[in-house]
């Protein structure tokens, strides 16, 4: 039953969230961007571009420039949150990739640097007037949901262990559309219906500052607007 | 309403944060214009009745014609790392005037109409409706943003406040709420041809005022061509330039430069202004027109290469957007960049060695030098990523033998606006101007405590004009404002020139640094 429950919640949330940011990126992708507006000094050239991006998604270069408290908690949360989910890809593969294996030791600790991320920029929207100023219900709660995601998930390993071996088989088994049975303890409900919850949620949030950072023209675009003519297609009918 | 307190900020360096003052500039407006002003711009003259459809129509059609517009309300994840880059809310502590407080002030409506967390759970997302106060709101906030950028350069998806500040002009204009200081300037352009609306008769005296006056200085008769028609410049330039103080001293210098390099240059009277406000208001029709006046002077006139004047927005407009509105220039001469800069031109210049410089014509001065906000953050000068912050410093240590710069987080990218730009340069808006003016003027101060910097540099004609008015509140002489070609005019000898001491500084003033 229960087993029936949550399968029937993966597949639903993974359906929105896969619909939902295909939906969203196309629109991103299909939106003219009239003007050249590279925030300046810009790439001259392609390469340079993804360099620029790069430096941005992995590194939050410009978060750096711009306060190193954000930072500090905001690249902590996010690098942590990537080794942890790379440790979760072990309960989806029979046989585990060797970079899973690698990530395991780290992974397991990334947990407590992500809860220590979230707290500290959760602590922000309260302490800071500036910020608790622009938060919305809606920011203090994505803060409580990623929260508690990693308060049950630490808790499953550190705390009380669920039958793990059990959930494995239930996830493989979900990827073959093959519905098992779960464990049935506290945990492990609240932390997967709590994921499946981000899931439904992230192509409706400010979590589409995924994608979106891809598509922001004041950072991926060219500075090469007197070598090369842009033109958006709404703007080539004023021409004719 | 504005709370009223008119006091000039002062601060310390590094700049601190203000106290919050929530509601400090609420109510702030600058006059509307009148039915007659909007209308010529191909705006409702008055509020329409159908305002409330008419807008938020409006909004979801510039997220389907502009990428920035939609994806900056969709992802900004209120990180709070803009909150203090706004020279705006330094100066006035206003919450609403941080960045990301002021996007909001559209993302909330925009959130209420078109995303399904704002139709179904308003307060979850704090989404509101589109109310005659909002509108209000908009007006009143929209018009504390000068467009310069910082808030993008800080931001960690590069979210620009600017196209926010102009969608929501853009939206206002079309339910009919004009500013009358935007408005009544592009109508004049549309009409005359550039902002002040001054006629071609009285630019052709004014120029030839000045070949009068430059011959008085220099016994050498250098030329401020209008008109003509085969020369291979076409120089374009900002309207302040042909009046205002210290700008027309840097047209004289362009002069000067055009001279001793022996180019063969004019200026236009149907394109007799650089500046082109319809990038304030949002109006992407506006600003095309206004482009494409330069490109039938240029046509008309047969010329080679365009070459732009000081001017900070009009810089961005020719640099980015010129090639995109009004081109392609496949009639111009392709081995020079299309447009240029004047100090690119200048700067080439010096690198050749066509000009000479006494430097110790300037050391009267000492002087820093203010990067302007549209120059630093959408533009470019040279073909190397910063060069619009080099090529002016350089041309400035070339000319002036004492140049400090400000402190590092105040000038290049992270440079901060003068107060007055995109479209706040007027009278109605001086208190905003004022306390906008506050940190640079911090930074400045800094300086003048550091090394006795007495003058500042810009290339601006809007910062030139704001920073004369606003730099004597802060204890300075209004015109401790310089142009950098004043600075070139200052120090440049031209060729058969008359000088006190002819030779003795001659073969020092020739070194470059």
């Amino acid at each position: 039953m229960l087993g029936t429950i949550y399968a029937l919640l993966f597949y639903v949330a993974t359906l929105l969230l896969v619909a939902g940011l295909v939906r969203k990126i196309w629109i991103y992708a299909r939106t003219p961007a009239p003007l050249k507006i590279p925030t300046t000094p810009a790439p001259t050239t392609l390469g340079g571009v993804v360099l620029r991006i790069f430096m941005e998604v992995v590194f939050f270069q410009s978060l750096f420039k711009s306060n190193k408290w954000i930072w500090a908690l905001g690249w902590m949360f996010h690098m942590s949150m990537w080794l942890v989910l790379l440790r979760h890809v072990r309960y989806f593969q029979e046989s585990i990739w060797w970079i899973v294996e690698l990530a395991q030791p780290f992974g397991t600790y990334a947990g407590f640097t992500m809860l220590i991320g979230l707290a500290g920029l959760l602590a922000r929207r309260f302490l800071v007037n500036r910020v608790r100023y622009i938060s919305a219900p809606s920011d203090y709660l994505m803060l409580v949901l990623l929260l508690l995601i990693v308060i049950t998930g630490l808790s499953m390993r550190w705390v009380a262990h669920t039958d793990i071996v059990m959930v494995k088989s239930y996830m493989t088994g979900l990827l073959r559309f093959r519905i098992g049975e779960l464990p049935g303890d506290f945990n492990l409900l609240a932390h997967l219906a709590l994921v499946a919850v981000l899931m439904i949620v992230f192509p409706i949030s400010k979590l589409l500052h995924v994608p979106g950072v891809f598509f922001s023209p004041s950072r991926n675009q060219v500075d090469n607007a007197r070598e090369k003519r842009h033109l958006a297609p709404w703007a080539a009918e004023l021409e004719k | 309403m504005a709370d009223g307190d008119k006091a000039v900020p002062e601060r310390e360096f590094p700049l601190e944060l203000p106290e919050f003052k929530c509601g400090a500039m609420e109510g702030l407006e600058p006059f509307r214009a009148a039915p007659e002003h909007n209308e010529a711009l191909g705006f409702p003259g008055e509020l329409v009745p159908d305002w409330k459809e008419k807008a938020i129509a409006y909004m979801g059609e510039l997220a389907r014609k502009n990428r920035a517009f939609q994806v900056y309300l969709d992802m900004c994840v209120k990180c709070g790392a803009c909150t203090d880059k706004c020279h705006y809310y330094l100066g006035t502590g206003d919450p609403n005037n941080m960045p990301v407080a002021r996007q909001d002030l559209l993302r909330s409506v925009y959130r209420r109409y078109y995303t399904f967390a704002g139709k179904y759970f308003p307060w979850l997302v704090g989404a509101r409706d589109l109310t005659e106060d909002v509108l209000k709101e908009w007006y009143s906030y929209y018009h504390q943003c000068s467009e310069c950028r910082r808030c993008s350069v800080f931001c960690p998806y590069g979210i620009d406040t600017a196209e926010i500040t102009m969608a929501a002009r853009d939206i206002l204009d079309h339910v009919g709420i004009g500013m009358k200081y935007s408005n009544e300037i592009i109508g004049k352009v549309h009409k005359v041809g550039n902002n002040l609306g001054l006629p071609g008769k009285a630019l052709k005296a004014t120029l030839e005022d000045l070949e009068e006056d430059i011959e008085d200085d220099t016994g050498v008769s250098v030329r401020l061509p209008l008109d003509e028609k085969g020369a291979d410049i076409l120089l374009v330039t900002p309207s302040a330039d042909f009046f205002a103080e210290p700008h027309i001293d840097g047209l004289i210098g362009y002069a000067k430069v055009f001279h001793e390099t022996g180019a063969s240059w004019t200026l236009s009277s149907y394109a007799s202004e650089a500046a082109n406000f319809g990038l304030f208001i949002g109006s992407y029709e506006n600003m095309r027109e206004v482009a494409l006046r330069i490109r039938k002077a240029a046509e008309d006139l047969g010329v080679k290469r365009i070459i732009f004047g000081e001017c900070g927005h009009a810089w961005r407009v020719a640099y980015s957007f010129l090639n995109t509105l009004a081109g392609p220039f496949d009639f111009l001469d392709q081995n020079y960049p299309i447009p240029q800069h004047i100090l690119e031109y200048t700067w080439d210049a010096i690198q050749k060695g066509e000009l000479k410089f006494d430097k110790s014509k300037n050391d009267h001065y000492r002087l820093t030098y203010h990067d302007s906000c549209n120059v630093a953050r959408a533009s470019r000068m040279g073909d190397e990523p910063g060069g619009q912050f080099e090529i002016p410093r350089n041309v400035i240590k070339a000319v002036c033998n004492h140049f400090y710069d400000m402190p590092e987080e105040t000038i290049r990218e992270a440079t901060l606006c003068c107060g007055g730009g995109g479209g706040l340069l007027t009278d109605d808006l001086m208190d905003l101007r004022i306390k906008g003016a506050s940190p640079r003027m911090t930074a400045l101060q800094q300086v003048t405590e550091d090394h006795g910097v007495t003058h500042m540099a810009a290339i601006c004609a809007i910062c030139k004009t704001q920073f004369s008015k606003v730099m004597p509140k802060y204890g300075y002489e209004m015109d401790s404002i310089v142009s950098v070609h004043q600075l070139v005019s200052n120090a440049i000898i031209l060729t058969g020139q008359e000088t006190e001491e002819d030779d003795a500084d001659g073969a020092k003033a020739e070194e470059q640094p």
